[in-house]
């Protein structure tokens, strides 16, 4: 299968896309993850203004048949999330780096960005996945 | 880690794009494109589903037709030649050891179509009850089966040189032949739609299961996996074993008292579900829909008022309906359409309303 893995974002292990801006990070799950869960119908948002330690589950993502945790890749506070989600949760599966996006963060330690994984090595990881 | 096993089509289903999951010991496709995609393929036209993972136990011979007639919940005495009828075996405290389709070819040649998680349970529940193994045999690992579901079906069967079994009657079954290969055709599925089920040599999947995408591809037939068959089986509300029914759970309670032929008697199970519906039941299998946002999936519980009155066995999204649903187990005085309880979903308890089933 292929995989879109823009070069310009950084990634987690656990499938979701950071594209840091001046002082905030956009947060999505990458184009494997909604390949992998299919058809996505139902995004659990955090609120506006939610504290977030890096690795810890700020929601959840369901597809049709499986659930999963959607983790924070790095600390800081929501300052936005993306409210086209709840009712077109499908938007991830036809846009996941675009209009895709799940939320925002103010990071409290820039650093935390700077030790994400690049594109390559990202590939890496999901080249030994994808059997 | 036990090793799965895999059906002839692993290759095929691969070749056309399959993603594999586990499901009864086997390694299955869970969907080709899109869950969705196929699902609403099936409403509106056909989808084909490798279903060989499924058994076969055939008996021969009066003895083995008596020792399945002691097993079978319905009267198979009275089932006439060429009819193939749903039913249950049940242990004797009237729980289900499995839920089968039972066909009856001729009076002394009956075969059973059992999940796979359950075949070789089923298998020995057979011999220990049966006087003796003569005549009983298990035909799983040579048979293939396929299941060819939608309005499309019948007209896809002609197409593949079975027009004979297009004309097929709900629940009747013929030996044909489907694209030059031996087969029983059977008017029957596990959609809540017009379809058919194809069993076949196993050696001769391949070549069918091509065969039939290559006719039907022009009417709107798709592979399908798993994902699809389990919401098409769970808008029409029927029980998958292991999540509905168990051993522990009656028949009655499931909803399914109209395939248990308590007059007829005899079955194992029988005098014990005769009991449990005297006595009356506690716990009572109903469909719901969620009013809120949110997905219910097995194992959720039910709650009216912060108590616990149930617990989910089946939920999920229904891409007809566009909302969730579920199947649940709840207590006597919440079971009519309309009554309200709620389900617990990651510790937020959910508004449920109970709905008629079939959900569509």
């Amino acid at each position: 299968m292929d995989f879109e893995i823009p070069d310009e974002l950084y990634y987690t292990a656990d499938d979701e896309w950071v594209h840091a801006e001046d002082d905030f990070v956009t947060v999505g799950v990458t184009d494997f993850a909604q390949q992998q869960l299919g058809d996505i119908v139902y995004v659990e948002l955090p609120s506006v203004g939610d504290q977030l330690e890096s690795d810890m589950a700020f929601g959840v993502i369901e597809s049709v048949k499986a659930v999963s945790d959607l983790n924070a890749p790095v600390s800081g506070q929501v300052i936005e999330i993306n409210e086209e989600l709840v009712d077109q949760p499908e938007i991830i599966n036809e846009e996941c780096y675009g209009a895709g996006w799940i939320i925002r963060i103010k990071p409290t330690d820039e650093e935390e960005i700077e030790s994400l994984l690049d594109a390559d090595s990202y590939r890496k990881i999901i080249s030994k996945r994808d059997t | 880690m036990t090793s799965l096993k895999r059906t002839p089509l692993y290759e095929t289903h691969r070749r056309h794009g399959a993603r594999m999951i586990e499901f009864g010991g086997f390694e299955l496709p869970v969907q080709y494109t899109s869950i969705r995609e196929e699902h609403f393929a099936v409403r509106e036209a056909a989808g084909l589903f490798d279903t060989s993972h499924m058994g076969q136990i055939e008996f021969e011979g009066p003895d083995a037709i008596a020792a399945a007639g002691r097993l079978f919940s319905r009267n198979l005495a009275a089932l006439a030649p060429g009819r193939v009828q749903y039913g249950l075996l049940c242990n004797e405290n009237g729980g289900v050891v499995d839920d089968i389709t039972c066909y009856r070819e001729r009076e002394d040649f009956a075969f059973w179509c059992v999940n796979a998680a359950n075949i070789e349970k089923d298998h020995r529940w057979i011999l220990d009850h049966a006087a003796s193994a003569e005549g009983v045999r298990d035909a799983s690992a040579e048979t293939g089966l396929l299941a060819l579901q939608g309005p499309a079906s019948a007209a896809i069967l002609a197409r593949v040189g079975a027009a004979d079994a297009a004309a097929l009657r709900h629940f009747r079954f013929a030996r044909t032949q489907v694209a030059n290969c031996p087969a029983i055709v059977s008017r029957t599925g596990y959609t809540g739609g017009d379809g058919f089920e194809i069993y076949l040599d196993s050696d001769n999947l391949p070549q069918v299961f091509e065969a039939l995408l290559g006719e039907g591809g022009p009417l709107g037939l798709v592979p399908a996996g798993l994902g699809a068959r389990d919401t098409l089986r769970l808008e029409a509300a029927l029980p998958l074993y292991g999540h509905e029914l168990d051993e522990d759970t009656s028949p009655l309670a499931a909803g399914l008292g109209r395939f248990v032929d308590l007059e007829a008697g005899g079955f194992i199970g029988a005098e014990a579900i005769a009991r449990a519906r005297d006595a009356g039941l506690s716990q009572q299998l109903v469909g719901f829909a969620l009013e809120e946002r949110g997905v219910a999936r097995a194992g959720c519980a039910v709650t009216l008022a912060g108590e616990t009155i149930g617990r989910v066995t089946s939920g999920g999204p229904s891409p007809t309906l566009g909302k969730s649903i579920g199947l649940a187990y709840v207590s006597a005085g919440v079971t009519e359409p309309g009554s309200g309880f709620q389900v617990v979903v990651r510790d937020r308890a959910l508004q449920a309303r109970v709905v008629e089933t079939p959900f569509v």
